[in-house]
């Protein structure tokens, strides 16, 4: 079995709560090693307080095991993850089932007033002419937008 | 305990109790926007709580659920700031600039410290807090000049500059714009469990008192 192999096989979980989206195009899995029989692999949450973190690992386990090798997933708690690492193929599929993928992290800290005007697009339309609603949205990765032009509330993933 | 645990500890117990007094706007916030806000914001909170026990607990030989429920009330080392609980919106956003203020500074200090894993954690934690802070600065902006805000800030602010260590509180009290309090004046230090936080203490662990031991 080569590393080849794990990946595309990881590549086959979906996201617990956006199941269009893999752990692959998330971008959560940061390492994949292959001992003999062993499988050994390194996974960093989104969210600390995401609620799906058991379940992912849970399947991230079970698709090495179904691979016929023992896994060993460890969970890397520390900054490696930010949503530029976002594959452009899970963008597009968030953007696809109604959720726009985040802006891209900037040099400067985020300040409120970027967010706050529009050029978020539209996850629906496609407009630029969008208004922030709430920081915080349904879980810990999303804000909420409103488009003035399709007059639709949408998810708009935090960049982080 | 060595430091680095005792300090993990602190961390954890005060993002765990202010995500439990966040969580206690769920439902009652005075609109719907804020309702989620404050939601999401627990929701954050008890996350890095999640990840600061289990740090700690590796370095105690224990796990993070018998930290976070299996400890008495008194070796809690929640700051008592965020053991007070404040059914009122102006404190309730007075407590929510302060702190994020404060944890700012303190996870600054962290995210340049030597403990490779402590600093990464407290970076992760970081692309998370800028947006409650960004939620309490556009609510402090709003809310400033007010009266009971005012006042709620005033009543607030010596437990405020308890949440970090003496050396960095001087830069909170620029940041926020108060004076530093007088050293004759009584600063609600980490350490002192108030009869709310028993309660709170009571009911948070109420479900695993009732069957010590079981696996969830």
């Amino acid at each position: 079995m080569t590393v080849d192999d794990v990946w595309s096989a990881l590549a086959e979980i979906p996201d617990p709560e956006i199941p269009t989206i893999s752990l692959v195009d998330l971008g959560v899995i940061r390492g994949v090693v292959v001992d003999g029989a062993a499988i050994r692999i390194e996974f960093t949450p989104t969210f600390l307080g995401c609620p799906a973190l058991e379940v992912m690992r849970d399947a991230i386990a079970e698709k090495v095991r179904a691979l016929g090798a023992e896994p060993d997933v460890r969970v890397v708690l520390d900054d490696s993850w930010s949503t530029d690492r976002i594959t452009p193929e899970g963008r597009e599929k968030l953007r696809a089932s109604g959720f726009a993928p985040p802006a891209p992290r900037a040099a400067q800290p985020l300040r409120l007033v970027e967010l706050q005007r529009g050029g978020f697009r539209c996850p629906y339309c496609g407009a630029g002419d969008t208004k922030l609603e709430n920081l915080f949205g349904p879980t810990p990765c999303r804000s909420v937008r409103y488009c003035n032009v399709c007059r639709q509330p949408f998810e708009q993933f935090k960049t982080i | 305990m060595s430091a680095r645990a005792q300090r993990l500890l602190e961390l954890a117990d005060d993002e765990l109790i202010l995500g439990w007094r966040d969580s206690e706007w769920t439902g009652i916030a005075p609109s719907l926007e804020e309702d989620v806000a404050f939601s999401s914001i627990a929701q954050n909170e008890i996350g890095h709580a999640r990840a600061l026990y289990e740090l700690a607990a590796r370095d105690l030989g224990t796990t993070a659920d018998e930290l976070a429920f299996d400890r008495p009330p008194d070796e809690y080392r929640a700051a008592p700031l965020v053991q007070q609980r404040r059914l009122d919106w102006a404190y309730t956003i007075a407590r929510h600039w302060l702190y994020e203020s404060a944890d700012e500074i303190r996870l600054a200090g962290l995210k340049d410290s030597d403990d490779a894993e402590v600093a990464g954690l407290a970076a992760k934690m970081d692309r998370e807090e800028i947006y409650h802070r960004l939620h309490a600065q556009m609510w402090a902006d709003r809310l400033r000049g007010d009266p009971r805000f005012e006042q709620a800030l005033e009543e607030l602010w010596p437990s405020a500059v308890a949440v970090i260590e003496p050396d960095l509180r001087p830069r909170l009290a620029t940041d926020i714009g108060l004076p530093l309090p007088s050293a004759n004046l009584a600063v609600g230090e980490r350490g002192e469990t108030s009869d709310e936080f028993r309660e709170l203490w009571e009911e948070m662990t109420i479900v695993r008192r009732s069957l010590p031991g079981a696996t969830w």
